[in-house]
């Protein structure tokens, strides 16, 4: 599974560096490592409704604080 | 608001203008050769002895626009019937000579060149002269002065000298491509080749972005160039001008003080690797020297291998107040990672070449990198965030003892200390531009203010420190 998240200036301002390093402590503390590869993007075309970020194909819209339910309510959910 | 600081900048911006208008139009190859006559219509010569030799001039122009000589490696060229030989006279006593009684000149002179007339003034034989300058260092009148062309006046490499029929020519092997010259040069009778026409091809077969994405990466400087607008107001031309994406140059600062802090520690001595042009000065002048160079890429090339790793397809246009840039682009090691590289003055033409209006353009934002990466712009502040960096690795056994040269004189003064083993510092940050990237032959205009400018800017960053500027990258940076 990979999580893309946008580094562009716009989401930059808008917390996606928080997002990165909230995602990065959840897949190293639940071992998913090897399951979950994180990536970054400057910008995906949707800055409005930033911070975008992608789950393998699926955008989403996230707040910094949105971090460990979009984790478990997507990402653990997906994972097989 | 002044677009520039002098009149030859602003002819070399006509010139690119109207390449780049002819390059959008599909009518360049058709229409070149006409480019001179709109930049001097006549019909009477309004800066040459004649309009023809003023269209010559102009056309020698647009063809460096186009990307100059092939045959010839160097950025910087001269245009040998743009060079008006300056006189080369050396020193010599001026109106200001009172005849005085005291005779300190020639007292002081080591070849006793100097003679006096009637009336006690003096006169130097130039055949006995050997350019020591003693004699003006003694007159109390400062009646004696040192006549130097502007551009080997300007060249601290002594790479320009005159050639034959006294048109100045550049020895390769020891210029550096600062563009010193380029700036001094009175008459634009020196100028760097530009790679305008690579960038708008590049971003005009991308397909708006479809094929591939064109990203800018923009230096720190920046913030001290286009005054008469907000920097938004930059980066949303940028965007209209069909860049996908701009990212500071200075996000690539950060981390190369992240890793040079580490380099340093563990070697004990370092020269930056930050300046192009200070690292080819240590290559040909110092070679002795070249094992101290950190071997890191420069903040440029560091963070385009980034966006590349994001996006492998991505191609990537530098924009800067550098012409050595443009030689750096082209190495080996730098080449895989960016495209092209463009200064503040080239960029300056494509906008105004679209129509532009920088001031009436809506704010976006640009944002990537932390205080510390954006004062890279100014000297000292390289040495600064490598001192930052040590803190956020809580190295406290290695203590920084930085030595921050800007110029090449002062480069110069620093690594032959070095090479003679005299020099007191172990980090030597060298940048050839006085005042750092700030005062680099690209940029529009150069002030008194700049420095305060890229602190401002730098303040402005949403990272205060650099471990969090690089946070956003660190998954690709574990790798």
């Amino acid at each position: 599974m990979k999580i893309t998240i946008c580094i562009g200036s716009s989401c930059h301002l808008k917390g996606s560096r928080q997002i990165v390093e909230e995602l990065q402590r959840l897949v190293a503390e639940n071992d998913l490592k090897d399951q979950v590869e994180l990536a970054g993007k400057f910008c995906m075309g949707n800055c409005q409704n930033g911070v975008c970020v992608t789950l393998d194909e699926e955008n989403f819209s996230l707040k910094p604080e949105d971090t460990k339910s979009f984790f478990e309510n997507e990402v653990l959910k997906r994972l097989k | 608001m002044l677009l520039f600081d002098t009149y030859v900048q602003k002819l070399k911006y006509k010139v690119l203008k109207e390449v780049a208008i002819h390059a959008y139009n599909d009518t360049l190859r058709d229409c070149y050769l006409d480019i001179p006559k709109v930049i001097s219509p006549g019909p009477e010569s309004e800066l040459r002895c004649c309009i023809y030799k003023e269209r010559a001039i102009a056309a020698e122009r647009v063809k460096l626009a186009m990307g100059g000589d092939k045959n010839n490696d160097n950025i910087v060229e001269v245009i040998g019937i743009a060079c008006d030989e300056c006189p080369v006279s050396g020193y010599k006593v001026g109106p200001d000579c009172r005849g005085c009684l005291a005779h300190r000149c020639s007292s002081a002179c080591p070849r006793d060149a100097i003679t006096f007339d009637e009336k006690h003034h003096a006169h130097i034989n130039p055949d006995k002269c050997v350019n020591c300058g003693k004699c003006a260092s003694q007159c109390p009148y400062s009646a004696i002065q040192n006549h130097v062309r502007p551009c080997e006046r300007a060249c601290k490499v002594k790479a320009i000298s005159q050639g034959e029929n006294h048109v100045a020519q550049i020895d390769d092997s020891k210029c550096i491509q600062c563009g010193a010259c380029v700036y001094q040069c009175p008459f634009g009778a020196v100028q760097d080749k530009s790679f305008l026409l690579d960038a708008i091809q590049m971003i005009r077969e991308s397909d708006d972005n479809k094929k591939y994405k064109v990203y800018a990466v923009v230096a720190p400087s920046i913030a001290s160039q286009f005054r008469y607008a907000k920097l938004g107001q930059v980066i949303t031309a940028l965007r209209r001008l069909g860049f996908f994406n701009v990212v500071e140059a200075a996000l690539g600062a950060d981390m190369v003080a992240y890793q040079e802090a580490k380099e340093l520690s563990e070697k004990g001595f370092l020269t930056s690797s930050c300046c192009p042009a200070f690292v080819t000065y240590i290559e040909k002048a110092f070679p002795k020297l070249k094992p101290l160079i950190s071997h890191n890429l420069s903040p440029m090339a560091e963070v385009s291998k980034f966006i590349k790793a994001t996006d492998p397809d991505a191609k990537i246009v530098f924009i800067g107040p550098c012409t050595a840039k443009k030689h750096e682009v082209q190495l080996p090691s730098v080449k895989p990672y960016v495209d092209c590289a463009l200064t503040f003055e080239e960029l300056q033409a494509w906008i105004d070449s679209r129509e532009l209006d920088l001031p009436a353009l809506e704010e976006d934002v640009l944002d990537n990198a932390s205080f510390f990466g954006r004062i890279f712009a100014r000297s000292g502040g390289l040495s600064d965030s490598v001192k930052q960096a040590l803190a956020e690795q809580k190295n406290e056994d290695f203590i920084l003892n930085p030595i921050a040269c800007d110029g090449i004189e002062q480069c110069r003064l620093a690594l032959l200390k070095k090479e003679k083993n005299v020099l007191k510092e172990n980090f030597i940050e060298g940048m050839a531009c006085v005042g750092g990237c700030i005062g680099g032959a690209g940029c529009l205009t150069h002030g008194d203010k700049d420095k305060s400018e890229v602190d401002k800017y730098g303040k402005e960053a949403y990272e205060k420190n650099i471990t969090d500027a690089l946070a956003q990258c660190s998954y690709h940076m574990d790798k």
